[in-house]
């Protein structure tokens, strides 16, 4: 019983932090309607700007932190405005194969300056962890923080949308983004402000993905930002809490999978488990039905 | 107008077999001439490969307007069965010719068959759910093939999921899957003809399948699913022939995957999403639904990193660059009128010469 | 317009795909008729070169193996030219890379056949190079692979290789635990890489001898290429099963992050590894006292006493900024080993590559060779190194050889 919960608290930890990246996925697609496949990449960045400010330059991990969210939400305003805003008519591959190329940009800048060896990532979180049952279960500083950074920032993320005016011009330019344009809600740079927020996320993402996992190197974010990906189709793509729930899901879905089926197949669990839930509801658990006119 | 618009058609098609056959016989007396580059000579098989990718490819995402991610999956099918079998019959029939021609069928049809068994509850869901889906099915086929452990002794064969020691072989049995090291010493069966055949199958299979009655079935369900539906079109049956004619092809291109190499592994990078947008990427640089233009992609875009070697460390930075480049040259409003003014001086220059 | 662009288009290939032909051609009769002056003439011609080439991955996931290996070719061919050469004929070196693709590597492969490579240190990974060996059997070329593992990839006469082979390791490790009875208990856990060819070999070649051995293994947990972010759930397993030691055949990447969920979960068992481990110390940035305690059977160790490997680390971190793993240092190993063959073969770079393979398999059987990665080295018909692993534990965050 100790081990199921203990399996339960691992996988919550590590469902947060495909959640947090998953949020970043789903608001890009909300509102641009397109996959950002470079978003794992924008993680990987972040993480390695930390790396660089605290293990490198010696600065304490909360001004680390700010300056790599600082750096990825001007280099997620870049890409958008370099790569996607001349494509914004395109059609969507066009746009899916431009993010495909961004991937592969970030990943071997990645490469060259800071080369193919693995970096040890110091956790920035001081808190002592949790030992519970005579130390058959311990939870750890990171887990806490990341599943309470996860939340926060989805409850932030969705009383933003409800709430203030530049998260209402978001929803309205993700319903119909010709009509709120017409609304005089400037479409450009709402776009451009999503994905601020979403490469913020990313940093953050990279930060809590590296203290949980404290290796680095230029291909880190790739499978992360796949199974987060995942997550956010999981929960249906372009719902925030869908982004949540389905971000928790496949953590504790792929430790149990691991646990108490097969740790070679883990993945093959994982994606099987997804292709059934998208058979029964076919745009995810939380997913809006989009009714067809002739 | 009618006769003229089907004649314009098979002559755009009989180019596209033009340029094949072109290609091949100017390849073909480079080589015998002894004037061809061991790297190209190399990659010539691969080249195949790609252009059958491609083209199966395009006809699912071009021509029925499906976005799949899982292409490699099928591939990887195509490439496992076809492997199998020649492993295992290679000391029974040892002609290198039937042996092959036996395991491209078998390699096609074990990939038509995933092609229809992952069809039918995939082609149910749209846009980028049925991306995701594919996606799925092809890191899982990728994945159960990793731990697969096959043997083959005088009592038959023996599966298992664990490890070759758990096989329990006889003395003189041989494992034929070894989990992640996959199948050693496939015979090098694939050769720059058959790649080229093939391809010229595949072409004609795809522009048939496009310009006949079901192609433009598929086409319209494409265009308007509901408005195809109300004229009595089978939306299921049709979206379920493009896709699994596609897979089969996939799979072909497999077979030549698996028998140009001497080693098969499914790794990411060979059978993994990767591949699957590698491959994407060419039909999009070619332009969806243009089959021509997927083969000319193909052949740049393969060459294209090989070609950049002597960049070293910037190899891929440069080919990441270049490819989003060319997809804003190509897809931007901006790029298409510098396309277009392009265009016309070239247009300007003709009427002046003529 | 459409006929005239695609016309064009292929106009332009044939005329890239001649050129690409051309050229590579020029330079191959070029390098003919430069070797052909040099064998009439006098040795002194500084164009006569033996070309050697690598191959690794230096770029993807596996990037750093690649990297080690292509850095550990060099410092030896630097070393070597500036001592003169072999037979006073100076090296001529290019590295390609294959991505850790098989299909790739065989396109390195050619790109360094144009060039005009007359031996391979290469591939660096085990699945491109049982691709890699298929041709070079074909072409009859020298090859010794400095870290192809897998028993596949020397199959071939012309192949050699400088590293361990998995089965190998995989027994060795198991004799060692069993005969110093490191399990105290005798329960032992396993965790190996089910989607790697190098940690599978290990993993069962271990699990075959320990059957031969006092000790029991209770626990075997898997993760694969692309799960391998979270290790907690096979940490746990491990820890439950109440095992005393943790085998680990993997590489240090992932051996990090074991290490770490190791700690965070309070499981204290005796860490054993492979020779993948090394490195892990050099990981920028690591917690070295994760990693106290941890044994492995490794051919190199950087704080050696020796001279030849002070003489190397010292030169590799001036280089390049870090200590070797052994990948550098069996790549380093792998040419000078190329060097005592042409030696012992008395060859000149004028010779056909059949040819100085020929002589070089030859002169193989009676190398033996004194390297950083061990001593008095022979190698057997098989292509299979003769040398004895060395036992090496991290003690007070150093590697220490026991």
């Amino acid at each position: 019983m100790i081990g199921f919960i203990s399996y339960l608290v691992n996988g919550i930890s590590l469902g947060s932090v495909y959640a947090i990246i998953a949020l970043g996925y789903t608001m890009v697609y909300g509102i641009a309607k397109m996959l950002n496949f470079a978003h794992g990449d924008v993680i990987m960045i972040g993480a390695f700007v930390v790396f660089s400010t605290v293990s490198g330059a010696g600065l304490p991990p909360v001004v680390g932190v700010l300056i790599s969210v600082v750096a990825c939400t001007l280099l997620g305003m870049a890409i958008e405005r370099i790569a996607y805003k001349p494509l914004r008519k395109a059609s969507k591959l066009a746009v899916l194969i431009t993010a495909i190329g961004v991937s592969y940009f970030l990943q071997n800048v990645a490469l060259l300056i800071y080369g193919a060896n693995t970096k040890s990532f110091t956790s920035v979180v001081s808190i002592e962890p949790i030992t519970l049952a005579d130390g058959a279960m311990v939870i750890s500083g990171e887990t806490i923080v990341t599943v309470i950074a996860c939340i926060i920032i989805m409850i932030g993320l969705m009383t933003f949308m409800k709430y203030s005016k530049a998260g209402r011009a978001m929803l309205a330019v993700s319903e119909d983004s010709g009509a709120a344009q017409l609304m005089g809600v400037n479409v450009n740079s709402t776009i451009a402000m999503t994905f601020a927020i979403g490469s913020a996320l990313a940093a953050i993402a990279g930060v809590l993905l590296c203290s949980s996992y404290p290796s680095l190197t230029p291909y880190t974010g790739s499978m992360p930002g796949i199974k987060a990906f995942v997550a956010a189709v999981f929960g249906g793509i372009g719902s925030i809490p869908g982004a949540f729930i389905g971000g928790i899901l496949l953590g504790v879905i792929e430790i149990l999978g691991k646990a108490y089926i097969s740790s070679q197949l883990a993945d093959a669990i994982v994606f099987a488990v997804l292709i059934i839930v998208l058979l029964v509801k076919p745009t995810g658990l939380l997913g809006k039905q989009i009714q067809e006119k002739v | 107008m009618k006769t003229r618009n089907l004649s314009k058609l098979t002559k755009s098609n009989f180019i596209t077999y033009g340029i094949v056959i072109a290609a091949y016989i100017i390849v073909e007396i480079f080589l015998r001439a002894g004037m061809v580059s061991s790297l190209l000579e190399g990659l010539l098989v691969p080249l195949c490969m790609y252009v059958i990718l491609a083209v199966s490819l395009n006809l699912t995402v071009g021509i029925s307007g499906e976005l799949s991610l899982g292409h490699a999956g099928f591939m990887c099918v195509g490439a496992f069965s076809s492997a199998i079998f020649s492993k295992c019959m290679e000391t029974v029939l040892p002609v290198a010719g039937i042996r092959f021609f036996l395991a491209i069928l078998i390699g096609t049809a074990f990939a038509a068959l995933f092609g229809v068994l992952i069809g039918i509850p995939v082609l149910r869901l749209k846009g980028d759910y049925l991306a995701i889906v594919t996606l799925a099915f092809g890191e899982i086929i990728k994945n159960v093939v990793n731990v697969v452990f096959l043997g083959r002794d005088s009592r038959g064969f023996h599966i298992s999921t664990k490890d070759s020691i758990s096989l329990g072989l006889e003395k003189g049995g041989e494992v034929i899957i070894k989990g992640p090291q996959g199948i050693t010493g496939t015979p090098k069966d694939s050769t720059f003809l058959i790649g080229v055949i093939l391809i010229l199958i595949t072409l004609f299979v795809v522009i048939n399948l496009i310009n006949s009655r079901t192609g433009r079935a598929i086409m319209a369900i494409r265009d308007n699913r509901i408005a195809a539906e109300s004229v009595g079109i089978s939306v299921t049956k049709y979206k379920l022939l493009a896709f699994s004619v596609s897979a089969a092809l996939a799979g072909t291109a497999g077979v030549l995957y698996a028998h140009n190499l001497s080693t098969l592994t499914a790794l990411p990078k060979n059978f993994g999403y990767n591949m699957s947008i590698t491959i994407l990427v060419f039909v999009v640089l070619g332009g969806i639904g243009n089959i021509r233009g997927s083969v000319i992609a193909a052949v740049v875009l393969t060459l294209l990193p090989e070609l950049l070697r002597s960049l070293n460390d910037y190899r891929m930075l440069i080919y990441a660059i270049i490819l989003i480049v060319t997809m804003i040259f190509t897809s931007s409003p901006g790029g298409r009128e510098i396309q277009e003014r392009i265009k016309l001086f070239f247009k300007k220059k003709k009427t002046k010469e003529a | 317009m459409k006929k005239a662009l695609s016309l064009l288009l292929v106009g332009a290939m044939t005329l890239s795909l001649a050129a690409c032909g051309n050229s590579s051609d020029s330079a191959a009769t070029e390098e003919n008729t430069a070797a052909e002056s040099a064998g009439t003439e006098s040795e002194a011609d500084g164009e006569a070169a033996f070309k050697i080439g690598g191959i690794g991955p230096i770029t993807g996931g596996a990037a750093i193996y690649g990297t080690a290996v292509q850095g550990g070719i060099q410092i030896a061919v630097d070393e070597i030219n500036e001592a003169g050469g072999i037979n006073g004929y100076q090296i001529a070196y290019q590295f390609q890379d294959d991505e850790h693709d098989a299909e790739k590597a065989i396109n390195a492969y050619n790109t360094l056949k144009d060039w005009g490579m007359q031996a391979l240190v290469g591939t660096t990974t085990s699945a491109p190079c049982i691709a890699v060996v298929e041709e070079t059997h074909n072409d009859n070329m020298f090859q010794i692979t400095p870290s192809g593992t897998a028993v596949e990839c020397v199959q071939y006469d012309n192949a050699f290789r400088m590293c361990f082979s998995d089965p190998t390791q995989g027994t060795e490790s198991a004799k060692y635990i069993g005969e110093n009875g490191m399990a105290e208990n005798e329960k032992v856990a396993v965790i190996y890489d089910s989607s790697d060819v190098y940690s599978t070999g290990i993993y069962e070649a271990f699990a075959a001898e320990a059957e031969n051995q006092p000790f029991e293994i209770v626990s075997v947990e898997a993760f694969t290429a692309d799960s391998k972010t979270d290790f907690s759930v096979q940490v746990q397993k491990s820890k439950d099963s109440g095992a005393d030691l943790l085998f680990m055949p993997f590489y240090y990447t992932e051996a990090a992050l074991v290490l770490a969920e190791c700690n965070k979960q309070g499981y204290e068992p005796v860490f054993f590894g492979c020779d993948g481990m090394d490195g892990i110390l050099g990981v920028e940035n690591f917690d070295v006292a994760l990693a106290e305690g941890l044994t492995f059977l490794a051919p190199f160790v950087a704080k050696s006493e020796d001279e030849m490997v002070q003489n190397f680390v010292s030169k590799y971190e001036a280089a390049y900024g870090e200590t070797p793993n052994q990948f550098a240092a069996d790549a380093y190993d792998s040419v000078y080993v190329v060097k005592a063959a042409l030696e012992a073969a008395g060859a000149t770079p004028d010779m056909s590559v059949s040819d100085l393979c020929d002589a070089m398999v030859e002169a193989m059987s009676s190398v033996t060779y004194d390297g950083v990665t061990g001593k008095s080295i022979t190698w057997s018909a098989d292509g299979e190194p003769n040398k004895a692993p060395l036992v090496v534990q991290v003690v007070n965050g150093e590697y220490t050889e026991l």
